[in-house]
């Protein structure tokens, strides 16, 4: 539900963040720095070689690309819910229970990081670059693609980590795993999935969506058919998985709630 | 306006067994409470940490699903209706807040207006009569982190009214407030009362139930032990209360009517008077002790609620007890 209610936290979360405005900009700057870094390790990987599982540079950084802008997008709505530990444990979780609001959107609407779309923003320079690199035969259902597939991508990645973090409510002390979940899944699905062995691949394409973050998606847009055989219309189906994902999330999310206050175990 | 039935709440808590092996033992925190609270009612709801007290309010307020028995929260069932109920109950807790951390607050009050839907006219009447009452005007705009204690707490009460609740739940209102503060936010919440709000309260500090509830319900070890006013409840339980004064220059006291012990330390510069409360009143006593003597300082001293809880359990495990132990300041 989009209610204004949520416009309104967010506004007012907006608001106290940009009253520190040098933080801020320090912040969204290491971000951008962050990221950068990231895709210099990409360019001096390709001063070695010149395919890394069967993909030139280009078409590597475009799947980079495509990826920091989801994991930018996924960041900002439910990074937040590393805090899941700390809200339990403090009794804050308690407060968010006490409103005629939902458990999931209020966490998200908490405390939007503001900073994270320092992420985002290299994703995009990063893309526009990879964009006029590669050969890509444009159709106006590769430029949808090319808008959609970030966003569908930050759905999938945010589904993943509200799961990883939805294990709190088991286990307090589970935030290492939450944390190796929301960046472990932040690096692979800046990589073709070719170079990772077949179980990853597997858990990665079929079990966690995370090869329809950015590697199906490209393959599309690149006009690529899989080296794994995988059907050619599997990058175009992104947005579909996204809101499977989401989905199954938010009923994993009620699941885990419905545990903390004492009916689930 | 709340109506428990048999209610029951139990934890798993798990201990380790060797290195991967826990073994799970189940703690009852509450066991068979049922009690009614009716609609304009003030009820405290006291008794030692561990005994029940905070569990229950989580029934009672939808955070906590019971595992027996059965709440009924203004016609609503706290477990199943939660945000139906969140709308027509305010809860404070004394020790989290449920303001934002970083705001004013004014958007703090702002934001909630549109989280419960208040029409702005309704809920700009509420917030100046508690701004008015509770004298919050300047540091409406200061951000929640920066206030004190009891300017936070005057927030957390303003924020629990601002929908209008019908009932209004305080878990420790008062834990960490200095005196003044104390008294103003129990002053508020008398007015509040003999306006129409239920108020349910638990605390540790008698003096909030002496000055609030008329009804006072005692639990320990998840079941309660004691359910009526106060005022009958601490002289059941402690028929003798102490007197202690402070002279200029050490004397001996006479005997004086009702004392039933006198204990003198500081060389006779201080007497600690047990006295029973069917047989005479402080003000008597008082009243006959500053008559012979000249008094510096003199302080009545009631059993701490502990005490009474105690006495209470003490009570209902073994039998009647009766010998009063010394209060010391």
């Amino acid at each position: 539900m989009a209610e204004p209610v949520y416009r309104k936290i967010i506004a007012a979360r907006v608001r106290s963040q940009m009253s520190y405005r040098a933080s801020f900009a320090v912040e969204c700057l290491s971000q951008v720095i962050a990221q950068a870094f990231e895709l210099v390790v990409i360019l001096v990987l390709f001063t070695r070689i010149n395919a890394l599982g069967g993909f030139g540079v280009d078409e590597v950084v475009l799947m980079f690309a495509i990826a920091a802008i989801a994991f930018g997008f996924a960041d900002l709505v439910a990074g937040q819910l590393d805090d899941l530990p700390t809200f339990i444990r403090s009794g804050t979780f308690d407060a968010v229970l006490l409103r005629p609001l939902g458990t999931l959107p209020q966490m998200m609407s908490t405390d939007i990081r503001l900073r994270r779309v320092g992420r985002v923003f290299a994703g995009v320079v990063t893309l526009a670059y990879a964009l006029t690199h590669v050969n890509i035969d444009w159709t106006p259902w590769k430029v949808l693609l090319v808008v959609v597939a970030p966003l569908a991508g930050g759905v999938i990645l945010g589904s993943v980590w509200v799961v990883a973090c939805s294990v709190c409510f088991w286990l307090i002390e589970s935030r290492e795993l939450a944390n190796s979940v929301t960046y472990g899944s932040g690096a692979f699905t800046s990589y073709p999935i070719t170079v990772f062995s077949k179980g990853l691949r597997y858990l990665m394409a079929y079990v966690v969506p995370g090869a329809f973050v950015a590697y199906y998606p490209s393959l599309a847009l690149l006009g690529r058919s899989d080296p794994l055989g995988a059907p050619g219309w599997i990058g175009w189906i992104s947005p579909l998985v996204a809101l499977v994902a989401a989905a199954f999330a938010g009923a994993f999310w009620r699941f885990a709630v419905r545990h903390y206050r004492g009916t689930g175990s | 306006m709340i109506e428990v039935r048999q209610l029951r709440r139990e934890f798993r808590v798990a201990s380790k067994k060797g290195r991967f092996r826990r073994e799970y033992k189940t703690v009852v925190a509450v066991d068979d409470v049922s009690f009614d609270v009716a609609a304009g009612e003030a009820v405290g709801y006291v008794g030692p940490n561990g005994a029940g007290k905070s569990t229950t309010i989580k029934m009672l307020t939808g955070i906590l699903v019971p595992t027996g028995g059965t709440v009924r929260v203004n016609g609503v069932d706290p477990a199943r209706q939660r945000k139906e109920l969140a709308r027509r109950i305010g809860v404070v807790f004394g020790q989290r807040s449920q303001l934002w951390w970083d705001l004013p607050l004014r958007d703090s009050f702002a934001l909630l207006r549109s989280i419960y839907r208040v029409n702005s006219s309704d809920h700009g009447k509420r917030l100046e009569e508690c701004v008015d009452l509770l004298e919050l005007a300047p540091f409406l705009d200061t951000p929640v982190r920066q206030l004190s204690l009891g300017q936070r707490m005057r927030g957390e009460v303003t924020a629990a009214l601002l929908h209008a609740p019908e009932l209004l739940v305080l878990d420790e209102p008062t834990i960490g407030l200095d005196l003044e503060s104390k008294e103003r936010l129990r002053e508020f919440l008398a007015g509040l009362n003999r306006r129409g709000t239920t108020l349910l309260l638990t605390t540790h500090d008698l003096d909030d139930i002496e000055r609030l509830c008329p009804r006072l319900m005692v639990i320990d070890h998840g079941t309660v032990l004691a359910d009526g006013p106060l005022a009958e409840l601490r002289a059941e339980v402690t028929p003798e209360r102490v007197l202690v004064i402070d002279l200029r220059e050490p004397l001996n006291l006479p005997p004086l009517p009702g004392v039933t012990e006198v204990r003198s330390e500081a060389g006779g510069l201080r007497h600690h008077l047990t006295f029973r409360r069917a047989e005479t009143t402080a003000a008597a006593l008082i009243t006959e002790v500053v008559r012979h003597v000249e008094v510096h300082d003199l302080a009545v001293v009631e059993p701490e609620i502990d005490d009474v809880v105690r006495r209470l359990y003490a009570r209902t495990s073994a039998a009647t007890d009766s010998t009063p132990d010394v209060v010391d300041l």
